[in-house]
């Protein structure tokens, strides 16, 4: 904080402004930003992962993994976001507790469930309760892009089934005939052709997911929806910094963020279409002799 | 010289360890930071208010380290028992509903009235108009049992917000909330009504943590008996406050 700062209320005009945009608190609304691009970042990839791995495992001709893999995505899909974030990341949480509680307090007498109460030992904690307020973050942190891949992992894994179908049987048809073997179809032949078909759906699910990042705060993460939340609301003299509702103007601030991410992951996903659809026997991959050569 | 200081602090870690709340100094206290003057995250983002210095107090005074955690109103019974921090103190008014699911210290904040808040100058009718009011509060439970048509929002600023743009007639709230608000609006919201609604505040704490629960009732009696508790409650609300 500047040292001009040290009596805001004997502030006007631009100097209060000054002080006010770098108070702590806003300087925990700028951070906000990056940890809400960090999340996507980590998300992204493994919700792509749980796709690929729901996909796979719905196509499978092994029965049980099929029913797996069909039952995770008609199930997670099924759910209510909203209730899927309150409940499943606390029972993540509660299960890891539960395992190390029976590894590293077996001699603990007391029931774990006490009527609404869920009691473990102070060892199994995690984080313990001694652990700075950052570890206790991070792992909330952690808890969140798990409960985030797995419900993006489940639409994701639908569209990456349906990917995978489109593929034409005549190209697979004649890997076949080229003599490749079944690992050698499906890595050079089946796959590569799949994304093609899959991308406007995974783009669509990434857009969904930049704009999803508020049900973090049932988690307990301070995303950039809550602080502009918190501090666009009306703050009386309680506050250093008093002034009537400003939310209006700090979600403009973060519709300009929004637009300028959508334009960003625009670019790219186009260059991502023209990269798999280079060679390709569709209208926008003009690969193999179609119409618009 | 320093193995008596060891001796002392291994004889600390030993009776700590047997009082039931094994060698768990760290106390991790729960509140909203919405709500001033009880509970708000302050400008430089940590958690400041009426209950920030209480339970700095009563933590010093029960001899334990405390570590402040914000949590949305919704969800902050849920987590607490699921063990996510050890206590509520965030403005909670004790009630039989809650007693059933939680334990609740002796109040810290003696019962003191909720109010109607409106835009000025109009005719509210309280009976059956349109009221808002924040999820999960004793002034929710009031209003839908009254007749009039309960709006509910998820933090306190909102149900404000929707007083002023029309959505609702008039806010119900504790007036120790709405007060500074209806001082600072230049004339624009005026209460309109007072409604006694429920006993006093205290500090949640989970059913099996009965040893915690001893612990912070004793620090609440050594402050209401010394005077101190009456001193912060004047700091934070006015010297027309209800004391005990």
């Amino acid at each position: 904080m500047l040292e001009s700062c040290a009596d805001p209320s004997s502030l006007s005009g631009l100097a209060w402004f000054a002080c006010y945009l770098t108070t702590g608190k806003h300087m925990a609304f700028y951070l906000s930003f990056g940890t809400v691009l960090l999340l996507l970042v980590i998300t992204a990839p493994a919700a792509l992962l749980f796709g690929f791995g729901g996909a796979l495992a719905s196509r499978s001709g092994i029965a049980p993994l099929r029913w797996f893999g069909r039952a995770y995505i008609a199930m997670v899909r099924g759910v209510p976001e909203i209730i899927f974030f309150l409940f499943v990341p606390l029972a993540i949480d509660q299960g890891f507790e539960y395992l190390r509680h029976k590894v590293m307090c077996p001699d603990w007498s007391e029931p774990i469930r006490q009527g609404n109460d869920f009691v473990v030992c102070t060892a199994a904690k995690l984080p313990l309760n001694a652990d700075p307020q950052w570890m206790h973050e991070i792992y909330g942190f952690l808890l969140a892009i798990l409960a985030f891949a797995i419900v993006y992992g489940a639409f994701a894994a639908n569209t990456i089934r349906g990917a995978f179908d489109a593929v034409p049987r005549a190209q697979i048809e004649t890997a076949q005939a080229f003599g490749m073997t079944g690992r050698q179809v499906f890595w050079r032949v089946h796959m590569p052709q799949m994304w093609v078909y899959a991308l406007p759906g995974l783009s669509n699910l990434w857009m969904i997911l930049t704009k999803a990042t508020p049900l973090l705060f049932l988690l307990g993460i301070e995303d950039i929806v809550f602080w502009a939340r918190e501090l666009g609301s009306m703050k009386t003299r309680a506050f250093a910094y008093p002034h009537p509702n400003w939310q209006l103007w700090y979600f403009l601030g973060l519709l300009v963020f929004y637009l300028g991410l959508t334009r960003v992951s625009e670019m790219v996903l186009a260059r991502l279409n023209a990269h798999f659809s280079h060679g390709q026997a569709t209208l926008a991959g003009r690969g193999q002799g179609g119409i618009g050569r | 010289m320093k193995s008596l200081i060891k001796g002392v602090v291994a004889g600390l870690a030993f009776s700590v360890a047997f009082s039931g709340i094994a060698n768990a100094q760290t106390i991790r206290m729960g509140t909203e930071g919405a709500y001033p003057p009880y509970n708000f995250i302050n400008d430089s983002g940590e958690v400041d208010g009426f209950e920030r210095e209480l339970g700095d107090e009563l933590c010093k005074r029960a001899s334990l380290t405390c570590e402040w955690v914000t949590n949305e109103w919704d969800s902050i019974i849920p987590n607490l028992v699921s063990g996510n921090y050890d206590t509520i103190i965030a403005g909670m008014s004790i009630t039989e509903e809650r007693d059933k699911v939680i334990d609740f210290t002796q109040d810290y904040f003696p019962p003191s009235p909720s109010l109607f808040v409106a835009l000025s100058g109009g005719s509210v009718d309280l009976a059956g108009g349109v009221i808002a009011a924040q999820t999960a509060t004793i002034q929710a439970g009031f209003v839908s049992a009254s007749g009039a048509t309960l709006v509910e929002f998820a933090t306190p600023d909102e149900t404000i917000q929707a007083v002023r743009n029309g959505e609702a007639d008039a806010v119900l709230a504790d007036g120790d909330y709405l007060m500074p608000i209806v001082d600072e609006s230049n004339g624009e919201l005026a209460v309109v009504g007072q409604e006694s609604i429920g006993g006093g505040i205290g500090m949640g704490i989970r059913e099996s943590d009965a040893e915690l629960k001893s612990r912070m009732d004793k620090a609440i009696g050594s402050m209401k008996a010394d005077g101190t508790l009456n001193t912060m409650i004047k700091k934070w609300f006015g010297d027309d406050a209800n004391v005990f």
